[in-house]
């Protein structure tokens, strides 16, 4: 957690060197720390564009520094980007910039967990998948047809939602008619469960009851987290329209 | 001293004069400068307020003045019933919009870049583009979808594609790609006042590059056809046709060119559907040889539509292969000096054009 506070603040820093967007965590690390480490290798993550901190927290770290830079040494070798790390070796399938697109593909990964176990008789196969996301993503109709497979099929996914509150310049309220996510897991038949805190411990504790839950063949869940991100969207982002008082921590 | 300040003082007290006729007469012809954004900006306003069916839509364009700040000011002067922030869901408000259009209402959908516009490209397609063929003429879909198109500067391969030949090639659509604030003012007009769906494809590298504008093209009547280019710059031995930022690269290939004894025509095509083929033949056939440039990729192309065109009715006129410059076939890399290496650079127009004219290129 101190880590990625720190990558990020650094990130800052070293922001023009960088030839980038960046996209900032600072405010939001709770979340990844308390998820990720609960997490095996073989466990898959599927990121937002917000994605540097979830590849660290799954052990991508030099290489994850040296892709913000574009160097061959870098997870992608210059090709990606920052809002694309990719790690096969530590099964982080991308950051993505399309908010509906990173839900598909973590729900495909479930999906061939499943059909490992069940087809192929890989009888040990218990990855799960964790689809991070954000509020933005929940007023998206793709998202619905996500929790619908996930759940009608009994998928090996947990769905955090970081709602931080903010896309952009809009504010959460403003863009969605029930601003109560967790809630939407229920009306597919999937636990919805909502941590309002930015306390470490509870998050983690909502995150192993979680994943066990999925590793037991009981389901997916959809855990909303309420957070916030104490920088702008990103560093080009002026950030007028949120309050000063909300960010200072 | 006391003289020079007396002198600063006459000249402060002098602008503050509103300029008298004879002083205006010698700098009537003198153009003033634009911005691409406050082009966009100032045409967007004036057809809200000539039309109160013409509203906004899109993420951002509201309260945070537009994503890219193209719909600054708006908000306050329309409200929020014309001027509507929407939740992400590209698919859902395109969706809304096309559906509004149907009912005579003028949407002016922003996409924050075209590349999201991949998320609603079935109501584009099915649900706009092809209505009016479909019902025989009953409905007719006057909606513009617009947004910054093709690659920025460092933002991966998500965020940088150029979707002018994928909109192209669908009937029922119009497709445009300004260059100046000319363009921008005269095409977005143009687009707005259309009954048919337009695909209004920006550049957000352009945004904040001023152009000359003429007091005729500041006029809030000002509007340009659709289907016609531009001829920036006339030429004799080769032409060099291409569209939105590629028209700068082009040009300042031609003034490198003409060091070289090479006299470029530079052909500005503003509109890619429909396409202006009768000023593109001509041009060849006045010149014999032809360099089509787009940031795109190569495959299926509006370079590979003009060759085509070319060949069907002026191949007898061509002197060289048609030269064909495009973006490198890969997603667009991130790190920059891949990302040089895969869009088209002035040095890549002048050797081709150097091709076409058989002259070497080293």
């Amino acid at each position: 957690m101190v880590l990625g506070r720190a990558f990020e603040d650094m990130c800052a820093q070293m922001y023009y060197k960088m030839f980038s967007f960046v996209h900032f965590y600072n405010g939001q690390e709770v979340v990844s720390t308390g998820f990720i480490k609960l997490l095996k290798q073989q466990d898959s993550i599927v990121s937002t564009y917000r994605d540097p901190i979830h590849a660290l927290s799954k052990g991508v770290f030099t290489r994850a520094v040296s892709k913000l830079f574009s160097k061959t040494t870098g997870c992608c070798r210059g090709q990606g980007g920052s809002m694309h790390m990719f790690s096969w070796e530590h099964n982080v399938l991308g950051g993505f910039a399309f908010i509906s697109e990173r839900i598909f593909v973590a729900t495909d990964a479930a999906f061939t967990s499943e059909y490992k176990r069940e087809v192929l008789k890989e009888v040990d196969c218990d990855h799960v998948t964790l689809a991070f996301s954000r509020d933005e993503t929940c007023n998206n109709g793709q998202f619905f047809g996500c929790l619908n497979m996930a759940a009608l099929w009994k998928l090996p996914i947990v769905f955090v939602i970081e709602n931080n509150l903010w896309a952009i310049g809009m504010s959460h309220l403003r863009a969605t008619s029930d601003p109560q996510i967790y809630k939407k897991g229920p009306a597919f038949e999937m636990s919805g469960v909502h941590v309002d805190e930015m306390d470490v411990l509870k998050v983690k504790e909502v995150a192993k009851e979680a994943i066990d839950r999925v590793r037991r063949g009981e389901g997916p869940t959809l855990v909303e987290c309420e957070t916030y991100r104490f920088r702008g969207h990103s560093l080009a982002d002026p950030d007028e329209l949120r309050d000063p008082a909300e960010k200072v921590h | 001293m006391l003289g020079i300040v007396r002198q600063k003082m006459l000249e402060q007290s002098l602008k503050k004069i509103p300029p008298a006729v004879s002083v205006l007469r010698s700098y009537s012809s003198a153009a003033k400068q634009m911005t691409i954004r406050d082009a966009l900006n100032s045409a967007l306003d004036e057809e809200m307020s000539a039309d109160s069916k013409v509203f906004l839509m899109g993420e951002e364009v509201g309260e945070y003045q537009g994503a890219y700040k193209i719909t600054k000011g708006l908000l306050d002067k329309y409200g929020p019933e014309r001027v509507l922030d929407t939740p992400i869901t590209e698919a859902g408000f395109t969706g809304v919009a096309v559906g509004a259009a149907y009912y005579g209402v003028k949407p002016v959908v922003e996409f924050m870049t075209f590349n999201f516009s991949m998320q609603a490209i079935d109501h584009i397609i099915n649900s706009a583009a092809k209505t009016n063929y479909m019902s025989s003429g009953q409905i007719s879909v006057p909606i513009v979808f617009r947004g910054p198109n093709g690659a920025a500067a460092g933002v991966g391969a998500q965020h940088s594609q150029c979707y002018a030949a994928w909109y192209a090639s669908c009937p029922g659509l119009k497709v445009l790609a300004p260059y100046s604030s000319e363009d921008a003012r005269g095409l977005l007009k143009a687009a707005i006042r259309d009954p048919d769906p337009v695909v209004f494809l920006e550049n957000e590298l352009l945004y904040g590059e001023s152009f000359p504008v003429s007091d005729e093209v500041l006029d809030s009547s000002f509007c340009l056809p659709i289907g016609k280019a531009k001829i920036e710059r006339k030429g004799k031995d080769v032409t060099i046709a291409a569209y939105s930022k590629m028209v700068g690269y082009a040009l300042k290939a031609a003034e490198t060119l003409e060091k070289d004894g090479i006299d470029a025509e530079v052909i500005n095509l503003r509109s890619i559907r429909p396409l202006d083929r009768s000023m593109i033949n001509a041009s060849v056939r006045k010149t014999s040889r032809l360099v089509t440039v787009e940031e795109a990729f190569p495959q299926h192309g509006v370079g590979a539509e003009i060759c085509a065109s070319i060949v069907e009715e002026s191949f007898a006129y061509l002197d060289a292969p048609v030269e064909r410059i495009a973006g490198a076939d890969v997603p667009m890399p991130y790190a920059a000096n891949l990302e040089r290496m895969a869009v088209p650079q002035v040095e890549d127009i002048v050797r081709a054009a150097k091709r076409t004219c058989y002259r070497s290129v080293s």
